[in-house]
């Protein structure tokens, strides 16, 4: 009895194995990694169909859990598109395959400006995929003067008015941007500064959130918020009242881009993949789409000219002055979580 | 025979599912990752017994607890209507009760937001009878709001179940034996529903002392608990070990309550199954 059971389910656990494994003998599938609701899934489509390369789309909601999914092992994906700092980390401890830029000519699309940056000094790993920068959204109607440094979170004349990004390091960061250091200082008297700032504006902040901010500014329950600028579009869209600044004190400058995970067995599909995702319109389509700003020249021409010279889209040179890329923390992220703790725990 | 084997996948289930993650979360609270490899260290909770997470672990507890009370106080008198009057619909209002665990958990504390909101319903509606408005989103209140409104529910089906079992004639005798209604509630009907209390103590708190969503909507964040702290461990600082040093901590408190109130029941005799 207990012999014949095993051997029923045995054949049905082989069926079931097979039947999954068939559906991806058709042809070559491509797994690839982004970030939620960051691209227009028609591209995806059009892809397969173009080059008949089956496209198995994840999504992941932060930099770290994607991290943690592929160090873990297991899982094989063959596109990643994490932010700047993450992409460091992982050059570090070597996860990712360098780039053979011969297969992706659209390269030559990206802005200049925004290759060899300090995450991948001389290009080697990565091709951007969106950019932005961290700033305040305000609602013209509830504050009076238009804003232009970092100390405004800190008017009482705002009290509970405020609200923050529920993220350590966009938090602090900030902070010490405010206090006049670098972002990613590792100084402790510093951070103790930091620390000791955002304990005095915690009476003053309505709440902590991330995604709910889009809703409270454009119903109007806040009058300022610390916003990624992509989402400050987004509802600036929504409700004129809105308008973003990056504070003169400078802020922080993020890139995602597009990399390739070491242990992959689809190298050339996935370059193939990267190179598509550069081709003008597909860019173009993805932009436009999602409202993130983007590093690709010709696709920003093809942007309407409001959001193409909007200042939060696409800031100066001069708006950008003081504003720094995040570098990975190492193991200094346990003081910032340390103090994060300490600060909510107030 | 057959009895045997058909417990092999429950307890593959089992292994796979409980023992082994249980396993991991002790193998690493137990351990520190060090550039020289991996060493066994009481360091995890050393750090867990400094003040700051000492204090974010009280308020979690003294947070779930107010929030059990109010759901006893609320419950109790709930499941008594339920149980002992005879109500013609009473199916229907259990059902009125189950209905909204239907619906997913963080859609029903999102939609506390709207209604708490500065600009949400509840103060619209003061606005319009001339009263001042009342701060009512982001703060304690609310937390302990959305953990009642999310728990209830718990405390009273067990205390019901345990309710409407109790044999109808030993009301008769007590009444029968001189005792007015009140003195029949305290000494017969409330000592024979404390298995169910307790049953609904242990549901409410457990879920309420770990929650991480209700204070994250409803508190705006301004309240680190126990929860939110552990979660940081994992998605946004990559510590796995103090993670999970803090979920070793949170079970042994976990097991003591349970203990606690499971020896409470077999004392009471019965009553040992939730529902």
């Amino acid at each position: 009895m207990k012999s014949l059971v095993f051997r029923v389910f045995a054949v049905f656990t082989l069926v079931l194995v097979a039947a999954v494994s068939g559906c991806g003998q058709k042809g070559p599938v491509l797994n690839v990694y982004n970030w939620g609701d960051y691209i227009d899934e028609s591209v995806l489509h059009d892809f397969e169909k173009k080059y008949n390369i089956r496209v198995n789309y994840d999504t992941f909601a932060t930099n770290e859990d994607m991290y943690v999914k592929i160090k873990a092992g297991g899982s094989t994906y063959d596109v990643l598109f994490p932010s700047d700092y993450m992409i460091k980390r992982m050059i570090d401890e070597d996860m990712l395959e360098k780039l053979d830029f011969n297969n992706i000519p659209n390269y030559k699309y990206i802005n200049d400006s925004f290759k060899n940056l300090e995450y991948d000094p001389n290009n080697e790993y990565s091709v951007p995929y969106m950019w932005g920068t961290v700033g305040i959204l305000y609602n013209k109607k509830m504050v009076q003067e238009k804003p232009d440094s970092w100390g405004i979170l800190w008017d009482k004349r705002y009290a509970k008015q405020i609200l923050m990004m529920d993220s350590q390091r966009d938090s602090i960061g900030i902070t010490l941007k405010y206090l006049g250091y670098s972002m990613n200082t590792k100084n402790p008297k510093e951070l103790e500064e930091a620390k000791q700032a955002l304990i005095k504006q915690k009476p003053l902040v309505l709440a902590y959130v991330v995604d709910e901010v889009k809703d409270k500014m454009i119903a109007g329950e806040a009058a300022l918020a610390v916003v990624w600028s992509g989402d400050a579009i987004y509802c600036m869209r929504e409700n004129p009242d809105l308008d973003y600044v990056i504070p003169k004190e400078g802020s922080n400058l993020w890139f995602d881009a597009m990399v390739i995970p070491k242990g992959t067995k689809r190298k050339k599909e996935a370059e193939l993949f990267i190179n598509y995702m550069c081709e003008t319109d597909v860019a173009f389509r993805n932009t436009d789409y999602i409202g993130y700003s983007s590093p690709h020249t010709e696709a920003v021409k093809k942007l309407p000219a409001e959001i193409r010279n909007s200042r939060t889209a696409y800031p100066t040179e001069e708006d950008m002055a003081n504003c720094e890329i995040f570098a990975h923390l190492g193991s200094m992220l346990k003081e910032f979580d340390r103090i994060w703790t300490e600060i909510k725990s107030n | 025979m057959r009895k045997t084997w058909s417990a092999y996948p429950y307890i593959f289930w089992i292994i796979i599912f409980t023992v082994v993650p249980l396993a991991l979360v002790l193998y690493f609270s137990f351990t520190v990752k060090t550039p020289a490899g991996i060493q066994f260290t009481l360091d995890n909770f050393r750090r867990f017994s400094e003040p700051i997470y000492l204090k974010v672990l009280m308020r979690s507890i003294t947070l779930a607890a107010i929030s059990t009370v109010l759901c006893l106080l609320l419950g109790y008198p709930a499941a008594y209507i339920l149980a002992k009057n005879k109500l013609k619909n009473k199916n229907a209002l259990i059902m009125l009760l189950v209905l909204p665990m239907w619906m997913n958990f963080l859609l029903r504390t999102y939609a506390w937001l709207t209604l708490l909101e500065r600009k949400g319903l509840i103060n619209t509606i003061l606005a319009h009878l001339g009263l001042p408005q009342l701060n009512l989103l982001y703060n304690e209140f609310a937390v302990v709001l959305g953990m009642v409104y999310n728990f209830i529910p718990f405390m009273i089906l067990p205390i019901y179940t345990v309710l409407s079992k109790i044999d109808n004639s030993l009301l008769e005798a007590a009444e029968d034996l001189g005792s007015d209604p009140w003195h029949t509630f305290r000494r017969v009907v409330f000592p024979l529903s404390l298995p169910g209390v307790w049953s609904g103590i242990t549901m409410v708190f457990m879920p309420a002392v770990t929650t991480f969503v209700i204070p994250r909507l409803l508190g705006g964040g301004q309240y680190t608990l126990i929860g939110n702290l552990i979660e940081q461990q994992f998605l946004t600082v990559g510590d796995w070990n103090f993670g999970s040093a803090i979920s070793t901590v949170m079970i042994v408190i976990i097991l003591l309550g349970m203990g606690f109130t499971s020896r409470y029941e077999k004392e009471q005799e019965g009553g040992g199954g939730l529902w």
